[in-house]
């Protein structure tokens, strides 16, 4: 059993992260995925997470959401903890109703978009904040309007989504998510399933959403080129671990790291 | 020319002695057709409720939940209806539970199609993909709603075509409550035959409206319920 | 109240026990011929003649949507209105076996419509006969996935048995009534019989899903 009181009940200070992993383990049986992991992102920050397959990085963006529990360390987002809950002084597992809390603060989109078929576009947006954050219909119906015609989908409103092309459907999933009104929006792999054609529709509205918001964003993509544009910071994982990070020019441009190398190079080759 | 009129005058002569016992019997006829009618309906809803209870209960983490619907619905299935009913119907009036056989007949019915139904549930509500559970997880949905609102709707559609089938299922074993006196079509049929030994026209009638029922009213509805829903749900 | 007297429940046990024997039996020849006459609703249903294939496909919808219970009276009583005199275990295993051989048929009709149309035409550039093409070819390919539906109906039929007590054929559940019936008691003989149907039908379920995977993998196919 790990010594949770080396973990703080709060995180105080001058330059609080939005999002903080300390130490964080996480395993399948005898399969680790994440080993010790320790990252930091500041507020408002574009973190993209880029690394060969079963490097650990889209259990990185689940684990955020919650949707994977945690081995060893904790995750802090603003501050507060998100994994673990205080008990009698000291840090331990949070329950499902403190989860349930604390993941309000973070939004996701997924690969395979998730809209709920049963459903149009304006009701998939309306859902959360009427059923969780308790808005009146209203209320919720105008947010929603706003949020679609950021991602451009105004005109497919009241269409379901078996009638909306992938590109289409995974607007309206953004637009989903940022109804919610998330501090932490998380993007895992929302291109890989989409046909070339359509992926710019939905990097531009990433793009968007980087330029005109101060949203602290962390994305897995295997598209470098969009990653190297928007991102402020690139981490390379590498079974279970951050491999090499930095700034997009540097770590694109002149990477340390031999398995780095090896990776962009084997990317490039791809395209 | 002789053996035709003779066949012609055979037919006509069963063709109007049937219809003849059928003015004759028809009230009793349909007298045990609305029995037969409201026993189908008064099961079906037990037997929905049961089904939803017992398959949301199967999928529960808890042990304790999931072990009493489990022992429910395997008792219920492995045993058989005829069985059920007489022991509803003759035992548990010695626990001190005595229904009027109008009751125990939909009770039983009820109970033992539910517990197959749960199956359905089960599978219907895993049947509904994974990132569903996901997106609805990602919104922060409280479990209830989340099954609610996003699960359930999309199970409803998978498990309409089996359900259509259990409905069948469910009409014929309506029949059985007559076996314990309950005045239905099956009971009034044995009543005719029994007074008039025409016992190919008195089960053959019933088995006719049994058909009919199953046919016309049943498969078609269950067929509609399926168009509208996958309407609702955006797949027409 | 709840008033169980073992010493009864031992004595009516021996007759309970010789009644299961006749019920295995009754399901064991009803299955059976269920098994053989469902195979040939099956295949009269693929016949080239429009007419044959409609006639069957109605026969069979009808046998599938009416009561068991109901087709078990009409064949007992409706034989005699003719002049032909059956038995109730005659009488019985007709209608059970018709009834399942609707059934059947239909899982049948499934495990062939799941053997793919290549088959078929490597069996015509072949040149082989259609009753060569079928059991050689095809009813084997067809078999795996029909047995988990075969396998259910077996335990059905087993549970369906009770239905012949009507008619008064000996089985399990028609002991129960006579011995309920003439000692006033009918706690034990109806507790032990719905016993006795689950110690039967439970573990018939799960080796009939043993055997299935044990015939996959056998066959290769998984």
């Amino acid at each position: 059993m790990e010594d949770m009181s080396q973990y703080p009940l709060e995180l105080t200070g001058p330059e609080v992260p939005m999002v903080r992993f300390m130490n964080v383990t996480k395993s399948y049986g005898t399969l680790t995925v994440l080993d010790d992991l320790n990252l930091d992102v500041s507020e408002g920050e574009m973190v993209t997470v880029i690394g060969p397959s079963g490097s650990g990085k889209t259990t990185v963006l689940r684990m955020l959401m919650t949707l994977e529990t945690i081995n060893g360390g904790v995750i802090y987002v603003d501050g507060k903890p998100l994994t673990h809950m205080e008990k009698n002084g000291v840090l331990v597992p949070a329950d499902a109703k403190y989860l349930r809390r604390a993941r309000s603060s973070i939004g996701m989109c997924f690969q395979h978009f998730n809209l709920f078929p049963h459903m149009t576009a304006i009701q998939n947006c309306m859902e959360g904040p009427v059923q969780v954050l308790g808005l009146p219909k209203a209320e919720a119906r105008e947010r929603s309007e706003e949020l679609l015609s950021m991602v451009g989908m105004t005109d497919k409103k009241d269409q379901h989504p078996s009638r909306l092309s992938g590109g289409q459907q995974q607007r309206v999933a953004i637009a989903r998510a940022l109804a919610m009104r998330p501090k932490v929006m998380l993007f895992d792999e929302v291109t890989s399933a989409l046909d070339p054609e359509v992926i710019g529709e939905v990097t531009g509205v990433i793009r968007k959403l980087v330029a005109e918001h101060n949203l602290t964003m962390l994305m897995v993509t295997h598209q470098m080129g969009f990653a190297r544009d928007i991102s402020d910071r690139v981490c390379f994982f590498y079974q279970g671990k951050i491999e090499e990070q930095g700034a997009p020019e540097s770590l694109f441009g002149n990477p340390q790291r031999e398995r780095t190398q090896q990776f962009l190079s084997a990317v490039k080759a791809a395209d | 020319m002789q053996p035709i009129l003779q066949l012609y005058e055979y037919w006509n002569d069963i063709h109007m002695s049937y219809l003849d016992f059928l003015s004759e019997q028809g009230p009793r006829f349909i007298d045990g057709t609305i029995m037969t009618a409201t026993q189908f309906f008064l099961s079906a809803i037990l037997a929905i409720m049961c089904a939803l209870t017992a398959g949301l209960m199967k999928l529960s983490s808890n042990r304790m939940i999931k072990g009493t619907a489990l022992v429910y619905t395997e008792i219920f299935r492995g045993t058989s209806l005829l069985v059920q009913l007489y022991w509803i119907f003759f035992v548990l009036p010695l626990f001190g539970l005595t229904l009027d056989k109008f009751y125990v007949g939909f009770v039983a019915v009820g109970l033992n199609l539910g517990a197959y139904g749960s199956e359905l549930v089960r599978g219907g509500i895993q049947s509904v993909p994974k990132g569903q559970w996901e997106a609805a997880y990602a919104i922060s949905m409280s479990p209830a709603k989340r099954m609610y609102r996003i699960i359930l709707p999309q199970a409803l559609l998978n498990m309409l075509p089996p359900w259509g089938n259990l409905m069948i299922e469910l009409l014929k074993a309506t029949a059985l409550v007559s076996l314990i006196s309950v005045t239905d079509l099956m009971f009034e049929a044995k009543q005719i035959n029994g007074s008039t030994f025409l016992s190919a026209q008195a089960f053959g009638t019933a088995l006719i409206i049994y058909y009919i029922f199953a046919r016309l009213v049943v498969t078609p509805f269950m067929r509609w319920l399926e168009r509208v829903m996958a309407r609702k749900i955006g797949r027409a | 109240m709840f008033d169980w007297r073992w010493d009864f429940a031992f004595e009516i046990l021996p007759r309970l026990l010789q009644a299961t024997l006749n019920t295995l039996a009754a399901a064991g020849i009803g299955y059976g011929i269920a098994v053989v006459l469902g195979l040939v609703f099956a295949l009269a249903q693929r016949t080239p003649s429009r007419f044959v294939t409609l006639v069957v496909r109605e026969c069979v919808e009808f046998i599938r949507s009416t009561p068991l219970v109901l087709q078990i009276f009409f064949v007992f009583f409706v034989g005699p209105q003719f002049g032909i005199r059956l038995s109730p275990w005659v009488a019985g295993m007709i209608a059970i076996g018709l009834h399942y051989s609707a059934y059947l048929s239909e899982v049948y009709r499934g495990g062939l419509e799941a053997v793919p149309k290549g088959q078929w035409e490597a069996c015509t550039a072949l040149n082989l006969s259609t009753t060569k093409t079928y059991f050689r070819v095809i009813i084997p390919q067809a078999l795996p996935p029909s047995l988990a539906g075969m396998g259910n109906y077996l335990v059905g039929i087993f549970k369906d048995t009770p239905m012949l007590s009507v008619i008064g054929v000996a089985e399990l559940m028609q002991a129960a009534n006579a011995i309920g019936g003439s000692n006033y008691r009918y706690l034990e003989p109806y507790t032990m019989v719905g016993i006795t149907f689950l110690a039967i039908s439970l573990p018939a379920a799960g080796l009939i899903k043993v055997f299935e995977a044990w015939v996959r993998k056998k066959l290769g196919m998984n």
